[in-house]
């Protein structure tokens, strides 16, 4: 399992905007680059994240080899109930990477 | 009589394939935008793509999109799609938002491969799109850091 860090106000006010970060670590391995023997390096990135707050999407990306490695992604929601943020990446070679977020909102 | 510069550019070239680096083609570009907005146009404007003028080192950008929009339920962003016509592939990175975002805005780290204008569009819930670029210059190609 890849290392992830998620970074979640642990409370906000109900209707605030909160900014939440996510990063995992991946190479993000472009499939455009040559290795000592001359020979290509196969293409290994992550194609999605998604954070779901308690079950419902609210952001989605998708990632090209264009993403810089070890992906950080910053955006934001509003805090409309207490529960859980989940965020879940994957990609090719069968990754998949999960983290988790509590927020409680008064 | 070879020097180390010249070597490195060597590798440099040999990197992406012998003739040059690999950058997609006016057409690919054109194609990956018109895959997003199926023709209509995207006139700049409500859109505002943030990243360094000047890149030291291209393998790590700090990208960040902001689009000025109330994010409601009726009029509301939908999605922002970043690309770079002279990387390997136009596409950077896509995200798909809604009015539980709160505010249009993400921030990424991205790859710049060469000099170039970048191209941020963005698609409204009205069916509208609109688009910002950035000139920027790479003096670090990511190319010197292909070869391990």
């Amino acid at each position: 399992m890849a290392r992830t860090i998620v970074n979640v106000p642990a409370t906000a006010r109900r209707g605030d905007i909160v900014t939440i970060k996510a990063l995992v670590g991946h190479v993000m391995e472009t499939g455009f680059r040559h290795g000592e023997t001359g020979a290509l390096i196969p293409r290994d990135i992550i194609r999605s994240f998604v954070c779901s707050y308690n079950g419902e999407e609210v952001f989605r990306a998708e990632f090209h080899p264009a993403v810089a490695a070890n992906p950080l992604i910053e955006f934001s929601t509003i805090a409309t109930q207490s529960g859980k943020l989940e965020f879940r990446w994957s990609g090719d070679n069968g990754f998949s990477a999960e983290a988790s977020a509590a927020i409680a909102v008064e | 009589m070879i020097t180390r510069r010249d070597l490195l550019i060597l590798a440099c070239g040999a990197a992406a394939g012998g003739a040059g680096r690999a950058h997609a083609t006016p057409a690919a570009m054109e194609e990956a935008i018109r895959k997003v907005t199926g023709g209509a146009a995207a006139p700049k404007g409500r859109v505002r793509l943030d990243v360094p003028p000047l890149i030291e080192n291209g393998n790590s950008v700090v990208l960040s999109v902001a689009v000025d929009s109330p994010m409601t339920a009726a009029d509301h962003v939908k999605a922002i799609h970043v690309f770079a016509p002279q990387n390997p592939l136009p596409n950077m990175v896509s995200v798909y938002l809604g009015p539980r975002a709160g505010r249009a805005r993400f921030t990424t780290r991205v790859r710049v491969a060469d000099s170039q204008t970048l191209v941020a569009l963005a698609q409204l819930s009205d069916g509208s799109f609109w688009s910002d670029s950035v000139a920027v210059v790479v003096t670090l190609a990511a190319c010197a850091e292909e070869v391990k």
